[in-house]
């Protein structure tokens, strides 16, 4: 058959050859090799002092987001826990009362907001679903525990504070919020 | 005797025993070090600064280890296995000649434990000895990986051993003397790399072979045998094991530079003389003991194991007939140098 891709290469078993055969010269070519690779570059990254970068749309620990002016964008509907493939949000919603318009952007927002970081597996599929651009993954890894209980973040741990914002603007799924 | 020479002689013992030990200690070093560099990695570098502490930090945690001793074991044997190999690549280093003789104190101070006549038949022996402490290791482990490692040492030993003595009777012919100091004293002028390029590269490969190095190293591969003969071992024994193997390549290494390449002799000698001729030489012989530690590891992290049948192929197909026609064409030229035809 005619190749499609230059990378076929006859295979041939004829016997080795004298020279060959001595396998010295091999030895001394692939020592060769091996002292070339001993000046070159290291690979290595010395993890404490240095850490790696992270890709611009890295998966990790969940932010609840805050707009503008410090309300929080979640409204409770409830598409990122459909949209969970590990059914790791829970959520319970309620009712804005007179007084809180400061602290929801919307009259409904969640009351309770859990995501169980043992069951997350860290897809994004939440952040894709949210109409709001309430939710979105961060480049920060969830730390680990030796009780499992801690592992069920609630909205202490993420929802952004006002003072510490998180930066999302390296997200893919920004800026599909109409402005109210 | 007298009580100087005693003295001289004892403290030329333990410099020699500090030295085997401490470069045995930092070739685990080096060769973590250069095995890091050929894999484009840094390797240790957190003990101390580069790492320096590191064979410390790992002499240590051998120590703390535990000691454990299976219970199907041969205790005695099991006990006294990495003893012998310690024992036995310590020893070898009592006939090298580490340098020209040196003066301190009104006193002409050979460097030099022992300059017995049979120098090289000594080594040999040792060496021979030293395939002991795998085997009765691998065997009173009870164990059939480490028995597989010990059986695979002795035939593989037995095998180059051959070739290996013939390669070195070449040199012996070439030099008329089994003593060591007579055969460096004689490379003053050329070294015998020069008359015997084949000699030492078949030397060379029997060593590498005997020291369990790779692509030798089948007595303790880890891929087949999980750790061959040293598979039950643990603690300070493994460590005397471990530890043992990198002393017999510190000596091995020094007798190949004695053998082929003039032992401290270096170019330029004849401008010397006196204690600076002494250090100028101890420090030429350990440049090329270093050499050669650098390329036995450059090898190990280049090529990958025999196996074992090609191994025995080597060994007796090839490198013994090889040795022998050499000897055969040496021995014919100093024959017919010395006028017998």
């Amino acid at each position: 058959m005619e190749s499609l891709t230059n990378r076929k290469k006859v295979v041939s078993d004829k016997p080795m050859t004298l020279w060959e055969k001595a396998y010295l010269p091999a030895i001394i070519s692939g020592m060769i090799t091996t002292m070339r690779h001993m000046f070159r570059k290291r690979k290595t990254i010395k993890y404490p002092e240095e850490t790696r970068e992270f890709a611009p749309i890295y998966r990790g620990q969940h932010v609840l987001k805050r707009d503008e002016q410090g309300r929080e964008n979640c409204t409770a509907c409830g598409l990122c826990a459909v949209a969970c493939p590990a059914e790791a949000i829970t959520m319970t919603a309620a009712e804005r009362e007179r007084g809180e318009e400061k602290l929801y952007r919307e009259e409904k927002y969640a009351a309770t907001y859990e995501i169980n970081m043992l069951r997350c597996i860290f897809c994004g599929l939440c952040e894709e679903a949210c109409p709001k651009e309430a939710i979105f993954l961060t480049d920060r890894l969830v730390p680990t525990f030796f009780e499992r209980d801690n592992f069920i973040y609630g909205k202490d741990k993420l929802v952004e504070t006002l003072d510490e914002r998180i930066d999302i603007t390296k997200r893919q799924h920004t800026g599909k919020r109409t402005q109210l | 005797m007298d009580t100087a020479l005693l003295i001289e002689k004892s403290i030329l013992v333990l410099l020699l025993f500090l030295v085997s030990l401490g470069a045995a200690a930092y070739m685990t070093y080096f060769e973590r070090k250069l095995a890091a560099w050929i894999q484009d990695r840094v390797g240790p570098d957190r003990a101390g600064p580069f790492g320096i502490l590191q064979p410390i930090a790992d002499g240590v945690k051998m120590f703390l280890k535990e000691d454990f001793i299976p219970a199907k074991a041969d205790k005695w044997l099991f006990i006294i296995g990495p003893g012998i190999a310690m024992f036995t690549a310590l020893i070898t280093s009592a006939v090298i000649p580490w340098g020209p003789k040196l003066h301190l104190f009104g006193r002409d101070i050979t460097l030099q434990v022992a300059d017995i006549n049979i120098g090289i038949l000594y080594v040999f022996g040792v060496i021979s000895i030293g395939v002991y402490g795998i085997m009765i290791g691998g065997w009173a482990s009870n164990n059939k990986y480490s028995l597989y490692g010990a059986i695979r040492a002795s035939s593989q030993m037995i095998s180059y051993e051959l070739a290996m003595g013939v390669s070195a009777i070449t040199i012996v012919l070439l030099s008329g003397s089994l003593s060591l100091n007579d055969i460096v004293t004689q490379q003053s002028g050329v070294w015998n790399i020069v008359y015997q390029p084949v000699a030492f590269l078949i030397f060379f490969i029997c060593a590498l072979a005997e020291l369990n190095r790779a692509p030798f190293d089948l007595p303790e591969c880890e891929s087949e045998l999980v750790g061959g003969y040293h598979t039950e071992y643990s603690s300070m024994k493994l460590g005397l094991y471990l530890f043992a193997e990198y002393t017999s390549m510190f000596v091995s290494s020094a007798i190949m530079s004695i053998l082929f390449f003039g032992g401290y002799n270096f170019p330029g000698m004849s401008h010397f003389s006196g204690n600076t001729l002494a250090i100028l030489g101890i420090a030429a012989f350990a440049i090329k003991i270093f050499l050669f530690i650098f390329v036995i590891m450059w090898i190990r992290w280049t090529i990958p194991r025999f196996r074992f049948d090609q191994l025995m192929h080597l060994g007796w197909k090839s490198l013994l007939p090889l040795s022998l026609i050499n000897l055969l064409v040496t021995g014919l030229v100093i024959a017919f140098k010395n006028g017998w035809f």
